[in-house]
Protein backbone atom coordinates (compact mmCIF):
# COMPACT_ATOMS: atom_id res chain seq x y z
CA UNK A 1 0.00 0.00 0.00
CA UNK A 2 1.43 3.29 -1.11
CA UNK A 3 1.16 6.21 1.24
CA UNK A 4 -1.85 8.25 0.96
CA UNK A 5 -2.08 11.44 -1.14
CA UNK A 6 -2.64 14.77 1.07
CA UNK A 7 -6.38 15.22 0.00
CA UNK A 8 -6.98 11.45 1.14
CA UNK A 9 -4.92 11.72 4.80
CA UNK A 10 -8.21 12.41 6.82
CA UNK A 11 -9.80 9.50 5.31
CA UNK A 12 -6.99 7.06 5.79
CA UNK A 13 -6.19 8.16 9.32
CA UNK A 14 -10.26 7.57 10.10
CA UNK A 15 -9.74 3.85 8.07
CA UNK A 16 -7.08 3.23 10.13
CA UNK A 17 -8.48 4.06 13.31
CA UNK A 18 -11.50 1.97 12.08
CA UNK A 19 -9.46 -1.31 11.66
CA UNK A 20 -7.47 -0.53 14.73
CA UNK A 21 -11.08 -0.59 16.80
CA UNK A 22 -11.62 -4.05 15.11
CA UNK A 23 -8.29 -5.45 16.28
CA UNK A 24 -9.17 -4.15 19.27
CA UNK A 25 -11.95 -5.55 19.51
CA UNK A 26 -11.37 -9.13 18.49
CA UNK A 27 -8.35 -9.41 20.57
CA UNK A 28 -10.49 -8.61 23.53
CA UNK A 29 -13.44 -10.22 22.70
CA UNK A 30 -15.47 -7.07 23.04
CA UNK A 31 -18.33 -5.76 20.72
CA UNK A 32 -18.10 -2.52 19.56
CA UNK A 33 -19.86 -3.10 16.12
CA UNK A 34 -22.48 -0.26 16.54
CA UNK A 35 -19.09 2.10 17.01
CA UNK A 36 -17.69 0.49 14.24
CA UNK A 37 -20.70 0.92 12.20
CA UNK A 38 -20.88 4.52 13.00
CA UNK A 39 -17.17 5.43 11.92
CA UNK A 40 -17.74 2.94 8.56
CA UNK A 41 -20.82 5.62 7.48
CA UNK A 42 -18.42 8.16 8.42
CA UNK A 43 -15.45 7.39 6.29
CA UNK A 44 -18.02 5.95 3.81
CA UNK A 45 -19.55 10.24 3.68
CA UNK A 46 -15.78 11.32 3.64
CA UNK A 47 -15.00 9.24 0.96
CA UNK A 48 -17.89 10.43 -1.37
CA UNK A 49 -16.94 13.74 -0.81
CA UNK A 50 -13.34 13.80 -0.98
CA UNK A 51 -13.68 11.85 -4.38
CA UNK A 52 -16.75 13.34 -5.89
CA UNK A 53 -14.94 17.16 -5.19
CA UNK A 54 -11.64 16.80 -6.78
CA UNK A 55 -9.55 19.75 -8.28
CA UNK A 56 -8.35 18.69 -12.10
CA UNK A 57 -4.60 18.26 -9.66
CA UNK A 58 -5.94 16.30 -7.71
CA UNK A 59 -7.81 14.06 -10.21
CA UNK A 60 -3.78 14.36 -11.94
CA UNK A 61 -2.28 12.78 -8.34
CA UNK A 62 -5.03 9.97 -8.41
CA UNK A 63 -4.52 9.14 -11.95
CA UNK A 64 -1.26 8.44 -11.11
CA UNK A 65 -1.23 6.69 -7.80
CA UNK A 66 1.18 3.58 -7.66
CA UNK A 67 -1.71 1.41 -6.65
CA UNK A 68 -3.85 2.10 -9.51
CA UNK A 69 -4.21 -1.18 -11.85
CA UNK A 70 -2.24 -0.65 -14.53
CA UNK A 71 -1.84 -2.59 -18.20
CA UNK A 72 -0.72 -5.74 -17.10
CA UNK A 73 -3.77 -6.20 -14.32
CA UNK A 74 -6.16 -5.12 -16.24
CA UNK A 75 -5.01 -7.89 -19.36
CA UNK A 76 -4.81 -10.74 -15.97
CA UNK A 77 -8.56 -9.76 -14.97
CA UNK A 78 -9.87 -9.01 -18.69
CA UNK A 79 -8.16 -11.21 -21.68
CA UNK A 80 -8.21 -14.95 -21.28
CA UNK A 81 -5.34 -17.00 -22.97
CA UNK A 82 -2.70 -13.84 -23.28
CA UNK A 83 0.46 -14.01 -24.75
CA UNK A 84 3.00 -11.46 -24.98
CA UNK A 85 4.55 -10.40 -28.07
CA UNK A 86 8.20 -8.40 -27.92
CA UNK A 87 10.00 -6.65 -30.34
CA UNK A 88 9.98 -4.22 -33.17
CA UNK A 89 11.83 -6.21 -35.16
CA UNK A 90 14.30 -2.95 -35.81
CA UNK A 91 16.43 -1.97 -32.22
CA UNK A 92 14.82 -3.96 -29.75
CA UNK A 93 11.87 -4.33 -27.35
CA UNK A 94 10.35 -1.89 -24.85
CA UNK A 95 9.25 -2.38 -21.59
CA UNK A 96 7.38 0.64 -21.65
CA UNK A 97 4.69 -0.51 -23.53
CA UNK A 98 3.55 -3.86 -23.72
CA UNK A 99 1.79 -6.35 -26.51
CA UNK A 100 0.02 -9.38 -27.55
CA UNK A 101 -2.88 -11.60 -28.10
CA UNK A 102 -5.40 -13.21 -26.56
CA UNK A 103 -9.21 -13.70 -26.06
CA UNK A 104 -11.70 -11.17 -25.28
CA UNK A 105 -15.25 -12.43 -24.80
CA UNK A 106 -13.51 -15.43 -26.94
CA UNK A 107 -12.87 -13.08 -29.57
CA UNK A 108 -8.63 -12.93 -30.75
CA UNK A 109 -8.05 -9.48 -29.98
CA UNK A 110 -4.70 -7.65 -30.02
CA UNK A 111 -4.02 -5.59 -26.92
CA UNK A 112 -1.29 -2.90 -26.39
CA UNK A 113 -0.94 -0.42 -23.48
CA UNK A 114 1.35 1.50 -21.39
CA UNK A 115 2.78 0.20 -18.74
CA UNK A 116 4.31 2.15 -15.63
CA UNK A 117 5.96 -0.15 -12.90
CA UNK A 118 4.49 -0.76 -9.03
CA UNK A 119 7.14 -0.36 -7.29
CA UNK A 120 11.17 1.60 -7.96
CA UNK A 121 12.74 -1.57 -9.09
CA UNK A 122 9.73 -2.51 -12.31
CA UNK A 123 9.29 1.43 -12.93
CA UNK A 124 13.33 1.60 -13.58
CA UNK A 125 12.51 -1.62 -15.43
CA UNK A 126 9.27 0.01 -17.51
CA UNK A 127 11.22 3.78 -17.36
CA UNK A 128 8.23 4.67 -15.79
CA UNK A 129 5.94 3.85 -18.84
CA UNK A 130 8.03 6.26 -20.83
CA UNK A 131 8.78 4.63 -24.20
CA UNK A 132 11.04 4.92 -26.81
CA UNK A 133 11.05 4.85 -30.10
CA UNK A 134 11.24 0.92 -30.34
CA UNK A 135 8.04 0.75 -27.98
CA UNK A 136 5.81 2.77 -30.86
CA UNK A 137 7.24 0.63 -33.58
CA UNK A 138 7.01 -2.65 -31.68
CA UNK A 139 3.15 -1.58 -31.15
CA UNK A 140 2.73 -0.49 -35.20
CA UNK A 141 3.85 -4.07 -35.71
CA UNK A 142 1.06 -5.99 -33.76
CA UNK A 143 -1.35 -3.29 -35.00
CA UNK A 144 -0.15 -4.17 -38.02
CA UNK A 145 -0.67 -8.17 -37.42
CA UNK A 146 -3.95 -7.31 -36.12
CA UNK A 147 -5.00 -5.83 -39.11
CA UNK A 148 -3.54 -8.87 -41.28
CA UNK A 149 -5.58 -11.61 -39.17
CA UNK A 150 -8.54 -9.05 -38.96
CA UNK A 151 -9.02 -8.63 -35.16
CA UNK A 152 -9.73 -5.94 -33.26
CA UNK A 153 -7.33 -3.76 -31.30
CA UNK A 154 -7.70 -2.47 -27.61
CA UNK A 155 -5.26 0.25 -26.48
CA UNK A 156 -4.36 1.12 -22.34
CA UNK A 157 -2.83 4.77 -22.32
CA UNK A 158 -0.82 5.00 -19.06
CA UNK A 159 2.29 7.32 -19.70
CA UNK A 160 3.55 10.27 -18.60
CA UNK A 161 4.62 10.81 -22.53
CA UNK A 162 7.56 9.90 -24.68
CA UNK A 163 10.72 9.35 -23.40
CA UNK A 164 12.84 12.24 -24.01
CA UNK A 165 17.05 11.66 -24.43
CA UNK A 166 19.74 11.39 -26.75
CA UNK A 167 18.83 8.00 -28.10
CA UNK A 168 14.77 8.35 -28.62
CA UNK A 169 15.84 11.55 -30.14
CA UNK A 170 18.41 9.46 -32.41
CA UNK A 171 16.53 6.79 -33.22
CA UNK A 172 13.83 9.01 -34.36
CA UNK A 173 10.98 8.99 -31.45
CA UNK A 174 8.75 12.44 -33.23
CA UNK A 175 8.89 9.84 -36.47
CA UNK A 176 7.77 6.72 -34.77
CA UNK A 177 4.39 8.44 -32.90
CA UNK A 178 3.66 9.95 -36.13
CA UNK A 179 3.82 6.79 -38.50
CA UNK A 180 1.67 5.23 -35.61
CA UNK A 181 -1.07 8.11 -35.95
CA UNK A 182 -1.06 7.85 -40.00
CA UNK A 183 -1.27 4.10 -39.94
CA UNK A 184 -3.65 3.74 -36.95
CA UNK A 185 -6.10 6.01 -39.49
CA UNK A 186 -6.56 3.60 -41.76
CA UNK A 187 -6.68 -0.18 -40.14
CA UNK A 188 -9.53 -2.21 -41.34
CA UNK A 189 -10.26 -3.39 -37.89
CA UNK A 190 -11.81 -2.05 -34.69
CA UNK A 191 -9.65 -0.15 -32.53
CA UNK A 192 -10.63 0.87 -29.14
CA UNK A 193 -8.56 3.19 -26.90
CA UNK A 194 -9.08 3.65 -23.04
CA UNK A 195 -6.82 6.12 -20.54
CA UNK A 196 -6.60 4.28 -17.33
CA UNK A 197 -4.00 6.39 -15.95
CA UNK A 198 -2.42 9.11 -17.46
CA UNK A 199 -2.51 10.10 -20.87
CA UNK A 200 0.48 12.57 -21.40
CA UNK A 201 1.01 14.23 -25.09
CA UNK A 202 2.11 13.13 -28.00
CA UNK A 203 3.49 9.55 -26.38
CA UNK A 204 -0.04 8.69 -25.24
CA UNK A 205 -2.03 9.59 -28.45
CA UNK A 206 0.19 7.33 -30.12
CA UNK A 207 -1.74 5.14 -29.00
CA UNK A 208 -4.93 6.59 -28.49
CA UNK A 209 -6.24 7.57 -32.36
CA UNK A 210 -9.19 4.85 -32.30
CA UNK A 211 -12.96 4.22 -33.06
CA UNK A 212 -13.77 4.90 -29.93
CA UNK A 213 -11.56 7.08 -27.15
CA UNK A 214 -12.52 5.80 -23.08
CA UNK A 215 -11.44 7.67 -20.25
CA UNK A 216 -11.57 5.80 -16.42
CA UNK A 217 -13.50 8.63 -14.45
CA UNK A 218 -10.10 9.58 -12.29
CA UNK A 219 -8.16 9.73 -15.49
CA UNK A 220 -6.23 12.66 -17.19
CA UNK A 221 -5.63 12.96 -20.26
CA UNK A 222 -3.55 16.10 -21.55
CA UNK A 223 -1.35 17.75 -24.48
CA UNK A 224 1.79 18.26 -21.64
CA UNK A 225 1.64 17.15 -18.25
CA UNK A 226 0.57 19.40 -15.63
CA UNK A 227 4.26 20.66 -14.61
CA UNK A 228 5.63 20.82 -18.45
CA UNK A 229 2.83 22.66 -19.23
CA UNK A 230 3.37 25.03 -15.99
CA UNK A 231 7.11 25.29 -17.15
CA UNK A 232 6.16 26.55 -20.57
CA UNK A 233 3.41 28.77 -20.20
CA UNK A 234 4.37 30.46 -16.92
CA UNK A 235 8.02 29.40 -16.12
CA UNK A 236 7.39 27.51 -13.26
CA UNK A 237 6.53 23.72 -12.91
CA UNK A 238 5.50 24.73 -9.20
CA UNK A 239 2.23 25.98 -10.81
CA UNK A 240 1.33 22.70 -12.00
CA UNK A 241 -2.16 22.94 -10.34
CA UNK A 242 -3.05 26.19 -12.28
CA UNK A 243 -2.17 24.57 -15.65
CA UNK A 244 -3.89 21.59 -14.53
CA UNK A 245 -6.90 23.45 -14.10
CA UNK A 246 -6.52 25.78 -17.37
CA UNK A 247 -5.58 22.66 -19.52
CA UNK A 248 -9.08 20.56 -19.03
CA UNK A 249 -7.37 17.33 -18.56
CA UNK A 250 -10.36 15.76 -16.41
CA UNK A 251 -12.50 13.20 -18.07
CA UNK A 252 -15.67 14.94 -17.52
CA UNK A 253 -14.30 18.13 -18.89
CA UNK A 254 -12.96 16.42 -22.02
CA UNK A 255 -16.14 14.60 -22.23
CA UNK A 256 -18.05 17.89 -22.43
CA UNK A 257 -15.23 19.54 -25.02
CA UNK A 258 -16.48 16.38 -27.30
CA UNK A 259 -13.28 15.01 -27.71
CA UNK A 260 -13.55 11.36 -25.77
CA UNK A 261 -16.50 9.07 -26.06
CA UNK A 262 -17.09 7.79 -22.72
CA UNK A 263 -15.97 7.60 -19.54
CA UNK A 264 -15.72 4.23 -17.54
CA UNK A 265 -17.19 4.51 -13.90
CA UNK A 266 -14.50 3.40 -11.09
CA UNK A 267 -15.39 2.60 -6.93
CA UNK A 268 -15.39 5.54 -4.64
CA UNK A 269 -11.54 6.33 -3.74
CA UNK A 270 -10.55 5.25 -7.01
CA UNK A 271 -9.60 1.59 -9.36
CA UNK A 272 -7.49 0.65 -6.87
CA UNK A 273 -9.77 0.08 -4.20
CA UNK A 274 -11.23 -2.37 -6.60
CA UNK A 275 -9.50 -3.43 -9.55
CA UNK A 276 -11.60 -6.60 -10.00
CA UNK A 277 -15.19 -4.59 -9.93
CA UNK A 278 -13.34 -1.86 -11.98
CA UNK A 279 -12.03 -4.15 -14.47
CA UNK A 280 -15.43 -5.45 -15.32
CA UNK A 281 -16.85 -2.03 -15.54
CA UNK A 282 -13.92 -1.51 -18.32
CA UNK A 283 -15.02 -5.23 -20.09
CA UNK A 284 -18.46 -4.16 -20.52
CA UNK A 285 -17.41 -1.15 -21.77
CA UNK A 286 -14.91 -2.62 -23.95
CA UNK A 287 -17.97 -5.13 -25.18
CA UNK A 288 -20.43 -2.63 -25.62
CA UNK A 289 -18.51 -0.63 -28.10
CA UNK A 290 -16.64 -3.71 -29.95
CA UNK A 291 -20.55 -4.82 -30.44
CA UNK A 292 -21.27 -1.57 -32.25
CA UNK A 293 -18.04 -1.19 -34.32
CA UNK A 294 -18.24 -4.94 -35.39
CA UNK A 295 -21.88 -4.34 -37.40
CA UNK A 296 -19.89 -2.12 -39.51
CA UNK A 297 -17.74 -3.19 -42.50
CA UNK A 298 -14.51 -2.50 -42.97
CA UNK A 299 -15.32 0.38 -45.49
CA UNK A 300 -17.52 1.93 -43.39
CA UNK A 301 -14.91 1.70 -40.10
CA UNK A 302 -12.29 3.71 -41.90
CA UNK A 303 -14.60 6.33 -43.31
CA UNK A 304 -16.53 6.70 -39.80
CA UNK A 305 -13.11 6.92 -38.08
CA UNK A 306 -12.17 9.60 -40.70
CA UNK A 307 -14.93 11.51 -40.31
CA UNK A 308 -14.36 11.42 -36.12
CA UNK A 309 -11.39 12.94 -36.63
CA UNK A 310 -12.28 15.47 -39.33
CA UNK A 311 -15.02 16.74 -37.23
CA UNK A 312 -13.11 16.84 -34.24
CA UNK A 313 -13.29 20.04 -32.40
CA UNK A 314 -14.74 21.77 -35.08
CA UNK A 315 -16.80 23.71 -33.23
CA UNK A 316 -14.31 25.48 -31.43
CA UNK A 317 -13.15 27.78 -34.39
CA UNK A 318 -14.83 30.26 -36.58
CA UNK A 319 -14.26 32.70 -39.41
CA UNK A 320 -13.55 35.93 -38.45
CA UNK A 321 -15.46 38.95 -39.06
CA UNK A 322 -12.79 41.40 -39.56
CA UNK A 323 -10.03 40.84 -42.54
CA UNK A 324 -6.73 39.89 -42.13
CA UNK B 1 13.94 39.97 -35.87
CA UNK B 2 15.31 42.43 -33.48
CA UNK B 3 18.53 41.23 -35.39
CA UNK B 4 16.88 42.85 -38.52
CA UNK B 5 15.82 46.22 -37.13
CA UNK B 6 17.60 48.73 -38.58
CA UNK B 7 19.63 48.99 -41.73
CA UNK B 8 22.36 46.60 -40.72
CA UNK B 9 22.35 43.00 -39.40
CA UNK B 10 25.51 41.49 -37.79
CA UNK B 11 25.12 37.66 -38.32
CA UNK B 12 24.61 35.47 -35.59
CA UNK B 13 27.02 33.10 -37.13
CA UNK B 14 29.85 34.61 -38.43
CA UNK B 15 29.63 38.28 -36.80
CA UNK B 16 29.98 40.19 -39.97
CA UNK B 17 27.71 43.37 -40.68
CA UNK B 18 26.01 43.22 -43.72
CA UNK B 19 22.89 45.41 -45.26
CA UNK B 20 19.84 44.18 -44.09
CA UNK B 21 18.53 44.58 -48.18
CA UNK B 22 21.40 42.64 -49.09
CA UNK B 23 20.41 39.81 -46.63
CA UNK B 24 16.78 40.15 -47.93
CA UNK B 25 18.01 39.99 -51.35
CA UNK B 26 19.65 36.82 -50.69
CA UNK B 27 16.49 35.29 -49.33
CA UNK B 28 17.42 35.65 -45.55
CA UNK B 29 20.60 33.69 -46.01
CA UNK B 30 23.80 34.78 -44.94
CA UNK B 31 27.09 34.83 -47.01
CA UNK B 32 28.25 32.25 -44.13
CA UNK B 33 25.10 29.72 -45.11
CA UNK B 34 23.39 30.75 -41.98
CA UNK B 35 19.76 30.73 -42.65
CA UNK B 36 17.77 33.32 -40.36
CA UNK B 37 13.98 32.35 -39.95
CA UNK B 38 11.14 33.38 -42.87
CA UNK B 39 7.63 34.59 -42.19
CA UNK B 40 5.14 32.15 -43.79
CA UNK B 41 4.89 35.47 -46.74
CA UNK B 42 8.34 35.41 -47.12
CA UNK B 43 8.27 31.76 -47.48
CA UNK B 44 5.29 31.68 -50.48
CA UNK B 45 7.03 35.08 -52.03
CA UNK B 46 10.80 32.82 -52.30
CA UNK B 47 8.70 29.87 -54.20
CA UNK B 48 5.13 30.31 -55.80
CA UNK B 49 5.49 31.92 -59.26
CA UNK B 50 4.58 35.75 -58.70
CA UNK B 51 0.82 36.12 -59.71
CA UNK B 52 -0.36 32.58 -58.55
CA UNK B 53 -0.63 32.28 -54.65
CA UNK B 54 -4.62 32.30 -53.99
CA UNK B 55 -4.27 32.08 -50.04
CA UNK B 56 -7.31 29.82 -48.50
CA UNK B 57 -8.89 30.26 -45.15
CA UNK B 58 -7.26 33.40 -44.13
CA UNK B 59 -9.65 34.42 -41.59
CA UNK B 60 -10.33 31.50 -39.07
CA UNK B 61 -9.79 31.72 -35.64
CA UNK B 62 -9.69 30.18 -32.50
CA UNK B 63 -13.06 30.44 -30.22
CA UNK B 64 -10.79 29.83 -26.94
CA UNK B 65 -12.63 26.92 -26.20
CA UNK B 66 -10.90 26.73 -22.64
CA UNK B 67 -11.24 30.10 -22.30
CA UNK B 68 -7.58 30.07 -20.88
CA UNK B 69 -5.86 32.73 -18.99
CA UNK B 70 -4.27 35.14 -21.15
CA UNK B 71 -4.76 33.33 -24.48
CA UNK B 72 -7.14 35.59 -26.07
CA UNK B 73 -5.13 38.41 -25.71
CA UNK B 74 -2.05 36.78 -26.96
CA UNK B 75 -3.57 36.09 -29.95
CA UNK B 76 -4.53 39.61 -30.24
CA UNK B 77 -1.54 40.76 -29.93
CA UNK B 78 -0.19 38.22 -32.15
CA UNK B 79 -2.67 39.30 -35.22
CA UNK B 80 -1.89 43.04 -35.11
CA UNK B 81 2.05 42.05 -34.93
CA UNK B 82 1.91 39.86 -37.57
CA UNK B 83 -1.21 40.80 -39.59
CA UNK B 84 -1.98 36.91 -39.92
CA UNK B 85 -5.10 35.47 -38.10
CA UNK B 86 -3.11 32.43 -37.53
CA UNK B 87 0.69 30.54 -37.60
CA UNK B 88 0.02 29.07 -40.83
CA UNK B 89 -0.79 30.43 -44.75
CA UNK B 90 -2.02 28.16 -46.93
CA UNK B 91 -3.43 27.93 -50.50
CA UNK B 92 -2.49 27.42 -53.93
CA UNK B 93 0.12 28.19 -56.35
CA UNK B 94 2.42 27.11 -58.93
CA UNK B 95 6.08 26.27 -58.69
CA UNK B 96 7.66 26.50 -61.72
CA UNK B 97 4.71 26.44 -63.69
CA UNK B 98 3.59 23.15 -61.43
CA UNK B 99 0.15 23.64 -59.36
CA UNK B 100 0.91 22.82 -55.66
CA UNK B 101 -1.09 22.63 -52.55
CA UNK B 102 1.13 24.56 -49.86
CA UNK B 103 1.08 25.62 -46.38
CA UNK B 104 4.23 27.25 -44.81
CA UNK B 105 4.24 27.94 -40.60
CA UNK B 106 4.95 31.40 -39.12
CA UNK B 107 6.79 31.18 -35.55
CA UNK B 108 6.06 34.63 -35.00
CA UNK B 109 2.77 33.61 -34.17
CA UNK B 110 3.05 31.87 -30.64
CA UNK B 111 5.84 29.69 -31.93
CA UNK B 112 3.91 28.62 -34.35
CA UNK B 113 2.25 26.32 -32.11
CA UNK B 114 -0.58 23.92 -33.24
CA UNK B 115 -3.93 24.14 -32.22
CA UNK B 116 -7.47 23.88 -33.86
CA UNK B 117 -6.98 26.40 -36.96
CA UNK B 118 -3.32 25.45 -38.07
CA UNK B 119 -4.64 21.28 -37.60
CA UNK B 120 -8.07 22.26 -39.38
CA UNK B 121 -5.75 24.50 -42.50
CA UNK B 122 -3.49 21.73 -42.99
CA UNK B 123 -6.22 19.26 -43.35
CA UNK B 124 -8.47 21.57 -45.78
CA UNK B 125 -4.99 21.90 -47.59
CA UNK B 126 -4.82 18.08 -48.06
CA UNK B 127 -8.30 17.76 -48.82
CA UNK B 128 -7.88 20.41 -51.40
CA UNK B 129 -4.72 18.82 -52.61
CA UNK B 130 -6.39 15.47 -53.01
CA UNK B 131 -9.97 16.76 -55.00
CA UNK B 132 -7.51 18.39 -57.13
CA UNK B 133 -4.93 15.62 -57.76
CA UNK B 134 -2.05 18.18 -56.56
CA UNK B 135 1.01 17.64 -54.63
CA UNK B 136 1.08 19.20 -51.30
CA UNK B 137 4.06 20.96 -49.98
CA UNK B 138 4.18 21.67 -45.79
CA UNK B 139 6.96 24.18 -44.60
CA UNK B 140 7.03 23.43 -40.52
CA UNK B 141 8.13 25.66 -38.04
CA UNK B 142 6.98 25.21 -34.93
CA UNK B 143 7.56 24.88 -31.07
CA UNK B 144 4.82 21.97 -30.85
CA UNK B 145 1.54 21.35 -29.80
CA UNK B 146 -0.44 24.67 -28.59
CA UNK B 147 -0.57 24.34 -24.85
CA UNK B 148 -3.45 27.18 -24.40
CA UNK B 149 -5.98 24.44 -26.10
CA UNK B 150 -5.15 21.72 -24.30
CA UNK B 151 -6.09 18.25 -25.27
CA UNK B 152 -8.09 19.75 -28.55
CA UNK B 153 -3.75 20.81 -29.98
CA UNK B 154 -3.02 17.46 -29.40
CA UNK B 155 -5.67 15.88 -31.45
CA UNK B 156 -4.67 18.26 -34.30
CA UNK B 157 -1.44 15.20 -34.76
CA UNK B 158 -4.52 12.73 -35.03
CA UNK B 159 -6.46 15.05 -37.67
CA UNK B 160 -3.63 16.18 -39.88
CA UNK B 161 -2.23 12.43 -39.82
CA UNK B 162 -4.90 11.17 -40.95
CA UNK B 163 -5.72 13.63 -43.94
CA UNK B 164 -2.37 12.67 -45.15
CA UNK B 165 -3.36 9.08 -44.82
CA UNK B 166 -5.74 9.65 -47.50
CA UNK B 167 -3.62 11.72 -49.49
CA UNK B 168 -1.38 8.64 -49.35
CA UNK B 169 -3.85 6.63 -50.56
CA UNK B 170 -4.57 8.36 -53.21
CA UNK B 171 -0.98 8.09 -54.95
CA UNK B 172 0.19 12.25 -54.60
CA UNK B 173 3.00 12.91 -52.97
CA UNK B 174 3.15 15.15 -50.06
CA UNK B 175 6.65 16.91 -48.92
CA UNK B 176 7.31 17.97 -45.42
CA UNK B 177 10.28 20.47 -45.55
CA UNK B 178 11.71 21.29 -41.97
CA UNK B 179 12.98 24.96 -40.63
CA UNK B 180 14.01 25.94 -37.73
CA UNK B 181 12.67 25.24 -35.31
CA UNK B 182 10.42 22.37 -36.24
CA UNK B 183 9.79 20.47 -32.45
CA UNK B 184 7.19 18.80 -30.45
CA UNK B 185 3.69 17.62 -31.91
CA UNK B 186 4.80 19.10 -35.10
CA UNK B 187 7.40 16.98 -36.19
CA UNK B 188 5.73 13.72 -34.00
CA UNK B 189 3.17 14.22 -36.82
CA UNK B 190 2.60 15.88 -40.40
CA UNK B 191 5.84 16.72 -40.73
CA UNK B 192 7.65 13.55 -40.62
CA UNK B 193 5.10 11.77 -42.51
CA UNK B 194 6.28 13.05 -46.03
CA UNK B 195 7.08 11.16 -49.06
CA UNK B 196 10.12 13.13 -48.82
CA UNK B 197 11.57 14.74 -45.93
CA UNK B 198 13.71 17.68 -46.95
CA UNK B 199 15.21 20.12 -44.47
CA UNK B 200 16.96 23.52 -44.25
CA UNK B 201 20.71 23.39 -42.93
CA UNK B 202 21.33 23.83 -39.65
CA UNK B 203 17.62 23.77 -38.53
CA UNK B 204 16.39 22.24 -35.24
CA UNK B 205 14.63 19.33 -35.62
CA UNK B 206 13.57 17.56 -32.43
CA UNK B 207 10.52 15.95 -30.69
CA UNK B 208 12.01 17.67 -27.33
CA UNK B 209 13.48 20.80 -27.38
CA UNK B 210 17.29 20.43 -26.46
CA UNK B 211 16.46 22.48 -23.16
CA UNK B 212 14.18 20.18 -21.62
CA UNK B 213 16.43 16.90 -22.71
CA UNK B 214 19.30 18.59 -21.12
CA UNK B 215 17.31 19.36 -17.84
CA UNK B 216 15.86 15.26 -17.83
CA UNK B 217 19.47 13.56 -18.22
CA UNK B 218 21.58 16.51 -16.94
CA UNK B 219 24.29 16.13 -19.36
CA UNK B 220 25.38 18.27 -22.03
CA UNK B 221 24.17 17.76 -25.65
CA UNK B 222 26.65 16.81 -28.38
CA UNK B 223 27.33 19.64 -30.74
CA UNK B 224 24.81 19.63 -34.26
CA UNK B 225 22.50 17.61 -31.71
CA UNK B 226 19.02 17.84 -33.31
CA UNK B 227 19.82 19.67 -36.35
CA UNK B 228 19.40 19.00 -39.75
CA UNK B 229 22.51 17.32 -40.29
CA UNK B 230 22.18 15.35 -37.37
CA UNK B 231 18.84 13.71 -38.60
CA UNK B 232 20.40 12.88 -41.85
CA UNK B 233 23.29 10.78 -40.82
CA UNK B 234 20.76 8.92 -38.63
CA UNK B 235 18.18 8.39 -41.06
CA UNK B 236 15.51 10.92 -40.44
CA UNK B 237 16.01 13.35 -43.73
CA UNK B 238 16.25 12.81 -47.16
CA UNK B 239 17.67 15.57 -48.63
CA UNK B 240 19.10 18.91 -47.16
CA UNK B 241 18.71 22.38 -49.29
CA UNK B 242 19.73 25.72 -48.28
CA UNK B 243 17.34 28.16 -49.56
CA UNK B 244 18.51 29.71 -52.59
CA UNK B 245 18.79 26.42 -54.12
CA UNK B 246 14.87 25.49 -52.94
CA UNK B 247 12.54 26.50 -55.50
CA UNK B 248 14.12 24.96 -58.41
CA UNK B 249 14.88 21.85 -56.39
CA UNK B 250 11.64 21.23 -55.36
CA UNK B 251 10.27 22.02 -59.40
CA UNK B 252 12.83 19.04 -60.02
CA UNK B 253 11.75 16.92 -57.19
CA UNK B 254 7.87 17.34 -57.72
CA UNK B 255 8.24 16.88 -61.80
CA UNK B 256 9.85 13.00 -60.71
CA UNK B 257 6.46 12.42 -58.98
CA UNK B 258 4.83 12.94 -61.65
CA UNK B 259 2.57 10.17 -63.21
CA UNK B 260 3.91 9.62 -66.65
CA UNK B 261 1.52 8.80 -69.80
CA UNK B 262 2.10 5.17 -70.61
CA UNK B 263 4.45 4.80 -67.77
CA UNK B 264 4.42 2.06 -64.98
CA UNK B 265 1.24 4.22 -63.35
CA UNK B 266 -0.98 3.06 -66.15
Amino acid sequence: MALPLEFEKPLFELETKINELRTFSQEKGLDFSSEIATLEMKAEELRQKIYRDLTPWQQAQLARHPDRPNTVEYIRLMIQDFFELKGDRLYGDDPAILGGVGRFLGRPVTVIGHVKGKDTKENIYRNFGMPHPEGYRKALRLMRQAAKFNRPIFCFIDTPGAYCGIGAEERGQAEAIARNLFEMAGFPVPIISVIIGEGGSGGALALGVADRVMMMEHAVYSVASPESAASILFKDAGLAPTAAAAMGITAERLKELQLIDRIVPEPSGGAHRNPAGTAKELADAFAAELEQLLSLSKEELVQKRYEKYRNLGLHTIETAQEAF
Amino acid sequence: MKEMDGLWVKCKQCQQIFLVKELEKNLKVCRCGYHYRMTAQERIDSLIDEGTFIEWDKELVTKDPLRFPGYAQKIQKCQSDTSMAEAIVTGQGDIHGIPVAIGAMDSRFIMASMGAVVGEKIVRAAEKALEKGWPLILFSASGGARMQEGVLSLMQMARTSAALTRLSEAGLPFFSVLTDPTTGGVTASFAMLGDLIIAEPAALIGFTGPRVIEQTIRQKLPAGFQRSEFLQKHGMVDIIIERPKMKAQLATLLSLHMPMAGGVND
